[in-house]
């Protein structure tokens, strides 16, 4: 059970500030390595997106709607076996949109003999493309853009890029300009084995890392907001939270990257020169998403896990940003999702700009959230019908659910773009003992990404403080 | 240690990351990566389960000298000869 705060000692080695996936992963890994470690988190949950909640008997799962295969792996080797068995494929994913209705296991075979029956892409230039895709890495050249990777392989085929772009838009809110490594290496990813999801729901899942968590003796305190990073001499010294400084000599910030640099910490204590790489960090879009739960008397027959369904005539990152966006995922949580729990969930997820949200008043934010659920019951008809008499819960998350939940810019739901990832990289080498962990880059978001980011982060933190140790 | 020793090491700590992993037939002159299907994620296990060990630190520069089991050998020995 995470401890009251007043209850904290006053000095640990390790203060990891925010329980998102990545703070979690690096704390554990800390304490499995014998530091003593703190971890703080504002929200009453830990979790960070990676969280639910319950309404008239449902579960909704926030960001549940998929990850790839090597979240196996990783559980297993920096978490443990029983989170890694509870890991299963969801093997029903849908597009449905202008150009194309189709499902698949979206695996490379599948996708492999897709392109070739159903969209007659001649078999050696997609085993090129695969070949491409799966080779890239991060130290490669980051001036291609994804348009590029798409033109030089499908020329003109608008349909092929939609069915390579848009799943990666929605995990991660990437668009055909960013870099197109960032996109080979998230589609690579998922390309290995298929969509995976967590047996049990988040709910499971967080309880069983809390578990470990506190097996490895790390201290969890939830309701405990970090006010400020301290510093001196060019060196972290600890935390204050509401008054409070806990000490410590590294400190780990999962707060959001910008949040970090120009709230937590103040530009004073950086150089010019990394300030003006951190004034270029692009924060990602955020997300609107619509929580529908079925009466327990009602079931739905499967219509797929995972839906990518669109009414615009071809892809379009603007029109899926867009307020009235007719392109949404549905995820459908059928009672397989959590075992004893007969329930069916619905979530809509769009991607959103804060900027549409944050300026309404009161009433029309309250009205644009009736809007916005009215227009996605309209889409969701087309798969279930009558699904109105079907609910009997509607509920709708905007970018500033996300803002107030968890703190980030813009209520950013995926992070940084690519530059956000060597500033993050670079932070410990302004301030000593201070790092950065969670979603930036694109490459380092998502459930996968954040929790390897958390081993990579936990590693530069272990070695920091075992050579201080040394002096 | 010697360089037998190192190598035994490389090998005891890769079984601990990777249960399946099989190394009848590696060829120590050959990367390891390809050999046992390891990720840089991997990499990064051994050089923390080295420093958690015998303190050594392994600046990410170098990561690259521990490609082979040879090379291992060749980049640990001074770091662990009084071990
Ligand atoms: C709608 C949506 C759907 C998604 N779907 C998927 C999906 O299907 N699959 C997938 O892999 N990924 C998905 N993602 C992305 C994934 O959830 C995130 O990339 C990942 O969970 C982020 O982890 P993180 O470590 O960056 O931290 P975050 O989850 O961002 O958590 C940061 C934590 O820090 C805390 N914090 C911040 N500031 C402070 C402070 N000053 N003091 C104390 N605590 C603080 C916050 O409260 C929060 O708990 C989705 C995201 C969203 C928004």
């Amino acid at each position: 059970m995470p401890t009251h705060f007043k209850y904290c000692k006053d000095r640990y080695d390790a203060v990891v500030i925010g329980s998102g996936l990545g703070g979690l992963t690096t704390a554990n890994r800390l304490a499995r390595c014998g530091h003593r470690v703190l971890l703080l988190e504002h929200h009453h949950r830990l979790g960070g997106l990676a969280t639910w909640f319950k309404r008239k008997g449902h579960i909704f799962d926030v960001s549940l709607h998929g990850f790839p295969y090597g979240m196996v792996k990783t559980c297993k080797k920096y978490w443990n076996r029983e989170i890694m068995n509870s890991i299963v494929q969801l093997r029903d994913i849908v597009f449905d949109n202008p150009q194309f209705s189709l499902k698949t296991t979206f695996d490379k075979q599948d996708f492999a003999a897709l392109l070739t029956n159903r969209f007659g892409i001649d078999p050696k230039r997609i085993e090129a493309f695969f070949r491409r895709v799966d080779t890239m890495n991060f130290y490669d050249d980051r001036t291609m853009t994804t348009r590029e990777l798409f033109e030089e392989f499908f020329p003109g085929r608008s349909d092929v890029h939609r069915l390579l772009m848009e799943p990666i838009t929605y995990a991660n809110g990437s668009t055909l300009e960013d870099p197109a490594i960032t996109y080979g290496i998230v589609f690579s990813n998922f390309m290995n084995r298929g969509v995976f999801t967590f047996q049990g729901g988040t709910d499971q899942l967080i309880a069983l890392m809390t578990r470990e968590l506190e097996k490895n003796g790390v201290t969890i305190c939830t309701g405990a907001r970090v006010d400020r990073i301290e510093t001196k001499n060019g060196r972290t010294t600890g935390v204050n939270v509401n008054g409070r400084t806990i000490g410590a000599p590294a400190v780990v910030s999962n707060s959001g990257i910008t949040n970090t640099i120009y709230n937590l910490v103040g530009t004073d204590c950086f150089t010019d020169e990394f300030l003006e790489q951190a004034d270029r960090i692009r924060v990602n879009n955020s997300s609107c998403q619509v929580y529908l739960g079925i009466r327990p008397d009602t079931s739905i027959e499967m219509i797929g896990d995972l839906i990518f369904s669109s009414r615009s005539p071809v892809f379009d990152s603007a029109e899926l940003l867009d307020v009235n966006t007719r392109s949404k995922t549905f995820s459908v949580y059928y009672p397989k999702t959590r075992p004893g729990h007969d329930r069916y969930t619905i979530v809509a997820s769009m991607n959103s700009r804060y900027e549409d949200w944050s300026k309404l008043d009161e009433e029309h934010y309250r009205l644009a959230k009736v809007a916005l659920i009215d227009r996605t019951l309209d889409d969701l008809e087309r798969y279930v019908p009558e699904i109105r008499a079907k609910i009997d819960w509607q509920e709708a998350a905007t970018p500033r659910t996300f803002n107030r939940y968890t703190l980030h810019t813009r209520g950013t739901s995926f992070g940084t773009k690519f530059e956000g990832l060597d500033v993050s990289r670079s932070i410990f080498k302004q301030i000593g003992g201070l790092f950065h962990v969670g979603s930036v880059g694109i490459i380092m978001s998502g459930w996968l990404g954040a929790i390897n980011y958390g081993v990579i982060v936990a590693n530069d933190v272990d070695s920091y403080l075992r050579s201080i140790e040394k002096v | 240690m010697t360089r037998a020793d190192i190598t035994d090491l490389i090998v005891e700590i890769i079984a601990d990351i990777d249960d399946e992993a099989d190394f009848d037939n590696l060829d120590p002159e050959k990367p390891l990566r390809d050999q046992l299907d390891l990720d840089s994620m991997d990499f990064l296990d051994i050089v923390m389960e080295l420093r958690k060990r015998y303190k050594i630190q392994i600046p990410e520069e170098d990561y690259p000298q521990l490609a082979t089991l040879n090379s291992c050998a060749t980049y640990l020995e001074p770091m662990l000869k009084d071990v």
